[in-house]
């Protein structure tokens, strides 16, 4: 997946945790930018249950 | 369909099932490669693979949670660099003791029944004392800093004052010789067992430090990146770490996991509590069940495991999202709080 297996050995293995730990990065952004947006709406929504 | 040479199904389903791993990670620091390993190994991966991408799958997890902890303000840096020493000591020293084991062929049984013992009698012990704090409090716990409740045990360990003494989030200060012990004694039972250690830690930071549990939790976290970290590279070498299987459970996890941690400020810690014990408990069962396969070469019993293991998975998150949705319904709609969504 994302054509890495071309490299070798401790790249191979660098480059692959780098990108977990971007993609956890990014989804920990991403994420948040959500919840700071819809948050106080879910939460009022669950509240007016 | 594919998408990047994937089916679309199965990454539906590795995102459906991070999303419930999520819960539980972000909720009790722990619950990663405890359920993905197993699942991944029933599905049919070399176990090689299994072990890499459910340790790779813990290190952004743990990265993420750890984030969302420390944005609550229950990460303690200090202990868990701490932790971090204390915990990797006793690791080698476990793996002297495992390997001991295994030169002499009592391997395999004597971690078995250790790990299901442990597992069992952490979470019965958790699970009983929380119920019995929750029906009027254990004796030798008294009330610190208003409303946090600290084991007996803890007290006890604060009050050797030998120097220096550290002080940590929640108002708690311990000798840095007791912190190294702990992380020792940890270190030894994971390095021992050849698990994470995230089932051990937690409950060892609340009960035997002191700290509050949300502090416990999201201390254990922090150490978790370091170690899944270390763990998911070492596979890595040996292309182990399926970015298929990852990819698709972090992005569900990811979101899980803000859930959990969120819903740690909203429900009861003494339900925390609860929660953890049970599913201790449950995987206790699964374990001693899967063993139990082994021995009697029944692999019908691998599938019950991990029935179990799901069943028990679905069950605590299901209760953590519950009992968020009661507490934020209690609290009413004048009150405000982002802290979960």
């Amino acid at each position: 997946m994302f054509g890495i297996e071309t490299l070798g050995g401790n790249l191979q293995a660098a480059v692959l945790i780098g990108l977990v730990l971007a993609e956890a990065v990014i989804l920990y952004v991403g994420y948040g930018v959500l919840e700071s947006a819809l948050a106080r709406r879910v939460t009022e929504l669950i509240r007016g249950l | 369909m594919e998408f990047f040479g994937v089916a679309v199904e199965l990454l539906a389903m590795f995102t459906g099932f991070g999303l419930l791993i999520g819960i539980l990670f972000g909720f009790f620091g722990m619950g990663g490669s405890f359920l993905v390993t197993p699942a991944l190994l029933v599905m049919g991966y070399e176990t090689n693979v299994a072990v890499g991408s459910g340790l790779a799958f813990v290190f952004g997890t743990s990265v993420i949670a750890t984030l969302k902890h420390r944005d609550l303000g229950q990460v303690d840096y200090k202990l868990g660099v701490l932790m971090i020493a204390g915990t990797t000591a006793g690791i080698e020293v476990g793996k002297i003791g495992l390997e001991y084991l295994q030169h002499i062929g009592l391997a395999d049984s004597v971690v078995s029944v250790a790990y299901v013992g442990l597992l069992g009698a952490i979470g019965a012990f958790v699970t009983y004392n929380a119920v019995a704090d929750r029906d009027g409090g254990l004796v030798g716990e008294e009330d610190v800093d208003g409303d946090e409740e600290m084991p007996a045990i803890a007290q006890k360990i604060q009050s050797y004052r030998l120097p220096p003494m550290i002080s940590l989030r929640g108002g708690v200060t311990v000798s840095l010789w007791m912190i190294l012990v702990v992380a020792f004694a940890t270190g030894l039972l994971s390095g021992f067992l050849g698990v994470g250690g995230g089932f051990i830690r937690m409950p060892a930071l609340f009960y035997l430090v002191g700290v509050p549990v949300p502090v416990a939790v999201g201390t254990d976290l922090f150490e978790i990146v370091f170690s899944g970290g270390i763990g998911s590279f070492l596979y890595a070498q040996s292309g182990a770490v399926d970015l298929s299987i990852v990819v698709p459970l972090l992005a569900g996890s990811a979101l899980g996991a803000r859930l959990g941690a969120g819903a740690t400020s909203l429900v009861e810690e003494d339900d925390i509590k609860i929660y953890f014990g049970v599913m201790l408990l449950l995987g206790a069962i699964a374990v001693a069940v899967r063993q139990v396969g082994g021995y009697l070469e029944m692999p019908v019993l691998d599938t019950v495991s991990l029935v179990i293991i799901l069943g028990a998975a679905l069950l605590v998150s299901g209760a953590v999202v519950l009992s968020s949705v009661r507490e934020l319904r209690r609290t009413g709609p004048e009150s405000s709080s982002s802290a979960a969504d």
